[in-house]
């Protein structure tokens, strides 16, 4: 095996890592804020990436202003989203909650292909498509801008978790959100707010790599299953942990996917999910949590 | 008891009177899929109702029990009434290796491990040409027989898949209200004080998990000789959220309710032709509403609905 093969594809699976890396913190945001799995996390890439295309074909709007414009709507849906699903419901037993978020998400995208029917569209690269040679392999500009804007919201997310109240009154709710209640903090606002943060996440990620995969209706479970992985893997943490957890499946899935068989790419995903749930349910790097009844 | 086995009798007339009531052939062919799809939203019923373990790979099992007839009545030539068992053990079997680390997991975690079972099933029956033909599907499955009776009509067939469908109904009515019923209905509510009462849930979650799959897989076998052609688009991860949702809608925890989820799912589809490819919308749509709505399914739903309004008739009369 050639040490460019290798490079080559480590260096494709890394910005498929860091879309994986994007969406498992959406899903570790929610479930932090909330407790709550949502299924219908990547309902939110492919709105990103389709409402980018009809910004760009429809509205004729350059690509610097579909690009807020689509995460401002996609946005919007998860604030509905929550607002009539996740608010209202009665028994949010955790099974119920499954049901529920399911049942979004296929709403989603049913709606989606109610508008933008069943085929696959392009979205044109940020900076055109002359590859770059690195070492070797070459990539195209489209990674690097993938790589960058991954890396600007990561470090975005760490400074508003960190340094600003609201984003501190979210992790108090993750710690515990009885407690963060008794101290004066409104928890279903910081619910609602996590619903925003992940949605427009979720859009951004469907954004950046459309212009490389395309985008359909459908791009949503497997992205959004495969974010799952990246969080699970990372111990639901919305921070770094995840990022490392979405780089290493993306590139293990890229070489598996050259190495071994490209027919079973996603399969090695969803076996390195079932290993890590069997093995290590509290993450590759969390330490074991005893069970509360 | 006595109550369910009353209904069981008076269903079961019905169901042999169908053929006599509904002239049409085609209805008979949409009827064998209602016998179906119970059958597995039975199974699913079991495990996601009684045992209170959601599964999200279904179809897989249901997949797996269609191939393994499949291939081994076509490919090696073996009865198909002897490949149906071989098929249940097998899967019986992987379900029961599966089971011990899957049900190991709670909610949302084995929601997603589930999940991921089916999709990696769903892959493999795609990827394996050889054995499975790949995504063009697999032909030339033989019918089933009986003393020279070949079932290959669907007024025969109507009456094979519906003799198994009632057979798993009153196996599963008797099972849950055994022992072992009320022993998975406990560890539904609290599995800590279930465990603590003396039931060993972690093997009880296995054994449900394996019997469900079973059920599920001659369900398979019966489907891939009825159909005598399958191809793996038929068991992918929509089809597992078709019989969560025929599960959700009918009632967790119900028998007949499953039976009710299973019929109007499989009957919806024919009536709304014009929408055909967005029947997963009102899917989607269905499922939240009962969730939000109508957490106790159509069984319970529909009588509190009908105490409700019959009720305030009253109110308002006496006021």
């Amino acid at each position: 095996m050639e040490f460019n093969q290798i490079l080559q594809y480590t260096l494709s699976g890394l910005s498929t890592g860091a879309i994986y890396a994007l969406i498992g913190i959406g899903f570790s945001i929610i479930y932090n804020a909330t407790g709550i799995i949502n299924f219908a996390q990547g309902e939110f890439v492919m709105l990103g990436g389709l409402l980018t295309l009809s910004s760009l074909q429809l509205l004729k709007l350059p690509l610097w202003a579909a690009i807020p414009v689509s995460v401002a709507i996609s946005t919007v849906v998860g604030v509905i989203f929550e607002r009539l699903a996740i608010r209202p419901l009665r028994q949010p037993t955790p099974i119920n909650l499954v049901i529920i978020t399911i049942g979004g998400s296929i709403l989603i995208r049913g709606l989606a292909m109610l508008v933008w029917g069943k085929d696959t569209h392009a979205i044109p690269p940020f900076s055109g498509d002359t590859p770059i040679a690195i070492g070797g392999a070459t990539i195209l500009p489209q990674h690097l801008w993938i790589l960058a804007i991954t890396l600007v919201i990561i470090v975005f997310n760490k400074f508003y978790f960190y340094h600003t109240i609201s984003g501190k009154a979210m992790r108090a709710c993750a710690y515990n959100r009885r407690a963060a209640g008794l101290v004066g903090i409104d928890v279903k606002r910081m619910v609602l707010f996590s619903f925003i943060i992940s949605a427009a996440m979720g859009a951004v990620a469907g954004i950046i790599v459309a212009p490389l995969t395309m985008t359909a209706y459908d791009v949503g479970v497997m992205l959004g299953l495969k974010g799952f992985c990246a969080a699970i893997i990372g111990g639901m943490s919305s921070g770094i942990s995840t990022v490392i957890g979405g780089l290493l499946l993306g590139v293990l899935e890229s070489l598996g996917a050259g190495l071994i068989s490209s027919g079973y790419k996603d399969a090695i995903s969803f076996i390195i999910l079932l290993l890590i749930l069997f093995i290590r349910p509290q993450g590759l790097f969390g330490k074991a949590d005893s069970e509360r009844v | 008891m006595k109550k369910d086995l009353l209904l069981f009798s008076a269903f079961t007339l019905l169901v042999a009177a169908a053929p006599q009531l509904f002239k049409g052939g085609y209805l008979m062919n949409v009827l064998v899929f209602v016998g179906i799809n119970t059958m597995l939203a039975v199974a699913l019923n079991l495990l996601l109702g009684y045992a209170g373990q959601i599964s999200l790979g279904h179809a897989g099992f249901f997949g797996l029990g269609a191939y393994l007839s499949g291939i081994m009545t076509t490919t090696y030539s073996i009865g198909p009434w002897l490949a149906m068992p071989i098929a249940a053990i097998v899967v019986g079997i992987i379900a029961c290796l599966i089971g011990f680390p899957v049900l190991k997991l709670k909610g949302h975690y084995l929601a997603m491990a589930t999940l991921g079972l089916g999709i990696i099933i769903f892959i493999v029956f795609n990827e394996t040409v050889d054995l499975t033909g790949g995504p063009s599907g697999l032909s030339g499955i033989p019918n089933l027989k009986i003393a020279g009776v070949t079932f290959d009509s669907d007024v025969k067939n109507y009456y094979l898949i519906w003799f198994f469908t009632l057979a798993v109904m009153l196996f599963s009515l008797n099972l849950a209200n055994s022992r072992v019923g009320r022993a998975l209905r406990a560890v539904h509510d609290s599995e800590i004080a279930a465990q603590v009462l003396g039931v060993n849930a972690r093997i009880l979650k296995v054994q449900v998990f394996t019997l469900s799959a079973i059920i599920s897989s001659i369900a398979g076998s019966l489907y891939a000789h009825t159909m005598t052609f399958i191809s793996p688009a038929s068991f992918g991860f929509n089809f597992s959220i078709e019989l969560l949702t025929m599960v959700v809608i009918g009632g967790l925890g119900s028998i007949f309710g499953s039976f009710l989820g299973a019929a109007l799912l499989t009957l919806l589809p024919e009536f709304l032709r014009a929408v055909n490819d967005y029947d997963i919308i009102i899917y989607g749509a269905l499922l939240m509403v009962m969730v939000m709505f109508m957490p106790g399914g159509l069984v319970r739903g529909i009588p509190a609905l009908y105490r409700k309004i019959f009720g305030q008739r009253k109110g308002t009369g006496n006021a």
